[in-house]
């Protein structure tokens, strides 16, 4: 295993003269040739955060523009993408890139690194008792491809788009929009091909997961005892795997259709642009699964830890989230209700949808059944993992009223539905990994973190995302449509609240970073098991952080050890 | 075991040759999925495509005593240099009469111009009973610089229909074309 590594350790070993058990290469050989699950994984984590901050500050110019009626600073925005001179349909086009480029970068290069390749790389090979991945080099080459992916999707900003610089063609790439403009538009190729790295980065870290999970459990450690953790990571990689190569051949069709003259697409040729939707759909629906469904594991860890009890229904807890899995596979089309899907067609994509509640809703009872009866603890992890609990199932409400194809025809396309879905995700998911972010920091830097601070930070952050987003739902119903930079003044008051939104959760993220450097600075040494007798996963068996390479004899897992 | 024994030995390489496998079935279903998605709205008339019939096939069919009314409506590509619309706003005529209608196609420009036109019908449970034994749209149109034409579409609406509770109660269909500039200008 990590033969990689051994070679670098044998090379550190001449070099430095020293044969200490945990010796670790270079600067430049650890952080950019690394092939050690722990460091990619804090590599993952680095970028996710960089790629966030970005993807942040393009919501925030959103939020800026639509604090009030009218178009004020889109003209002003234009000069930090190197349009001094705007004009008002390049400002027009800028908002497109805005909202473009703030759903990609936080599905692909936020959360999908951060909870896939950050805490996944990290702590899936130590829970299942693994020195490392199946795959080290390969693990090297999949974040690589991810950074590349993100500068171009950068770069695309940074050149013709049509109308302005930049791509602006909505996170989904629709057909024709994405299509037109063949000529003098870099930016859109440039941004599809973003894509096309970022999901080539996915599928062989997919491929990555699947064959260590599969192979390299420590003895004793079967399928049946895994952490949830590892569970969700397993069916998130087998959801990667099987749903990114569609979205990889449609967005191949995209490119030569722009290019070579092709037309898949274009009913010019004989092509159907809803075909598009439908692959992409196809994609896009397992992909919200694939945000969603590691946090689910992170918050099972979490809640059993801080109740001092084994999940509650731990065989159905597992089953539930390959249930949603299979089940994410057959419902894409109840994004695509106005699309022109006849009664029947609706129908069926209504109540499959719908049948996605029942596992979802064992997962959340599930949850609060293992805290009944348990001996909480409301340390920060906790605090987080209870709001990602409240959080995820008000998203989830909206998402069961929206799963009504007659319902969606009035709501489709409306703030109601950005509300919907950032309730899940960016409430949802983002607030699954800070509570994973405080689960294992000291384990992963071996430093403790403010407890205040945490707390301090999950209460802003909570009061900073409900003002943001709940008013859209207000919004939604009254008939706001998304991807507009400017509306009618009926809408002015919840927007205006909602920009206040934005202002507090900016400040939660500052408390997050001072959070940060105090445990860098003046933080306790972490113990190996911190949070103490709840926490009963392999991790905690290891110092913190841990060893460079762990596991050099196989831990055994005898038939009691509960999960 | 022929298959198996083409796999490595190795239980992780075999792992994730099997599990590149899988990705790279999907992504051929991803490209297969252009002639399966059309073969599907041919068969079915998913999304409100229409049928096509051959002259036999309509000498058999039955006309009932009930009455459907047809609205024809007409769109153009903005780059197709082209007036189109439809001679008639609607026909009246028992389910399973044969009717021709007549859509007026002008090239406004100077030059020759192929079009072709994409269509269906709503509401879209309706296509696979919208039977159309000659149009137009099978074939690209050429139209000489100036040239003005009248294209026929011979139909007739499947008694069928009837018998088919998500289709019974309709009592006017809409016929949509739009025009394209066709890719191919040669």
């Amino acid at each position: 295993m990590a033969t990689t590594a051994d070679t670098f350790q044998a090379h550190d070993d001449a070099g430095h003269a020293h044969h200490d058990h945990d010796h670790k290469p270079g600067f430049f050989a650890r952080w950019f040739m690394s092939t050690n699950h722990k460091d990619i994984g804090t590599l993952y984590l680095i970028f996710a955060i960089f790629a966030g901050l970005i993807g942040g500050a393009f919501s925030g110019f959103m939020r800026l523009e639509l604090a009030q009626p009218g178009i004020q600073h889109l003209g002003t925005i234009a000069k930090l993408f190197g349009e001094p001179n705007a004009t008002f349909d390049q400002s027009l086009h800028l908002w497109n890139v805005l909202i473009t480029a703030h759903g990609l970068i936080m599905v692909f290069f936020m959360v999908m690194p951060a909870i896939i390749g950050g805490f996944g790389n990290w702590f899936v090979p130590i829970m299942i008792g693994a020195p490392d991945m199946a795959f080290p080099r390969m693990n090297n080459i999949s974040f690589w491809l991810t950074v590349a992916g993100f500068i171009s999707l950068l770069t695309s900003a940074f050149v013709p788009g049509g109308a302005g610089n930049g791509a602006g063609i909505g996170w989904t790439a629709y057909a024709p929009l994405s299509t037109q403009d063949k000529i003098g538009n870099p930016a859109t190729d440039f941004a599809i091909f973003s894509l096309h790295l970022a999901g080539a980065a996915s599928i062989m870290g997919a491929i990555n997961f699947i064959t260590t999970i599969l192979n390299m459990r420590a003895p004793g450690m079967t399928l049946h005892k895994m952490p949830l953790f590892v569970w969700s990571v397993l069916v998130t990689a087998f959801l990667l795997l099987l749903a990114l190569p569609v979205l990889a051949a449609a967005i191949t069709m995209l490119l030569t259709d722009r290019n070579f003259g092709t037309t898949f697409f274009d009913p010019a040729g004989g092509g159907d642009p809803v075909l598009y939707q439908h692959l992409f759909w196809f994609f896009g629906h397992p992909e919200v699964y694939i945000m969603i469904l590691p946090a689910f594991g992170i918050i099972s860890q979490i809640v059993s830890t801080f109740s001092k009890k084994p999940v509650f229904g731990y065989l159905g807890m597992a089953y539930a989230m390959v249930a949603i899995g299979v089940v994410g596979f057959i419902v894409w089309a109840h994004h695509m209700y106005t699309a022109g899907l006849s009664v029947d067609t609706k129908m069926y994509f209504t109540a499959a949808t719908m049948v996605i509640a029942v596992p979802t809703g064992i997962k959340i009872f599930s949850w609060i059944a293992t805290m009944w009866g348990g001996s909480i603890e409301f340390k920060s992890p906790m605090v987080w993992a209870l709001g990602f609990i409240f959080l995820f199932t008000v998203g989830g409400v909206t998402g069961v009223v929206l799963a009504n194809g007659g319902v969606d025809d009035v709501l489709h396309d409306t703030y109601y539905v950005v509300g919907h879905f950032h309730y899940v995700l960016s409430l949802g998911a983002v607030t699954g990994l800070f509570a994973g972010f405080y689960y294992w920091f000291p384990k992963m830097s071996g430093r403790m973190h403010s407890e205040f601070l945490s707390h301090l930070h999950f209460w802003v952050f909570f009061v900073g995302v409900n003002t943001i987003f709940f008013p859209m739902h207000f919004l939604g119903l009254q008939g706001m449509p998304r991807r507009y930079p400017d509306y009618t003044p009926a809408y002015a008051y919840w927007n205006e609240i909602a920009s206040i939104g934005y202002l507090i959760l900016l400040a939660s993220m500052v408390i997050w970073f001072i959070n940060i450097i105090y445990a860098f600075t003046m933080g306790k040494k972490a113990a190996d098991n911190y949070w103490g007798e709840g926490a009963n996963t392999l991790e905690w068996t290891l110092s913190s952080p841990p060893p460079f390479h762990q596991f050099e004899t196989l831990p055994v897992i005898d038939d009691k050890a509960h999960h | 075991m022929a298959f198996a024994t083409l796999l490595p030995a190795d239980p992780k390489a075999r792992t994730a040759v099997l599990a590149f496998g899988g990705a790279l079935a999907m992504l051929g279903l991803g490209f297969a999925s252009v002639p399966l998605y059309r073969i599907f709205c041919q068969v079915t008339g998913f999304g409100g495509t229409t049928m096509r019939a051959s002259v036999a096939e309509a000498a058999t069919i039955k006309t009932a005593t009930r009455t459907i009314s047809v609205r024809f409506d007409a769109n153009i590509d903005r780059d197709l240099p082209w007036r189109f619309a439809p001679e008639q706003v609607t026909q009246e005529m028992r389910i399973g009469e044969r009717k021709q209608a007549f859509y007026r196609s002008e090239n406004l420009s100077g030059k020759a111009v192929k079009g072709v036109a994409s269509f269906n019908v709503s509401p879209a449970q309706m296509g696979k009973y919208f039977k159309k034994i000659d149009c137009f749209c099978f074939q690209e149109q050429t139209l000489q610089a100036g040239q003005k034409v009248d294209m026929p579409v011979i139909y007739y609406v499947d008694p069928a229909m009837l018998d088919d509770p998500d289709t019974k109660d309709i009592e006017q269909i809409t016929l949509s074309y739009t025009f394209h500039m066709a890719a191919d200008q040669n």
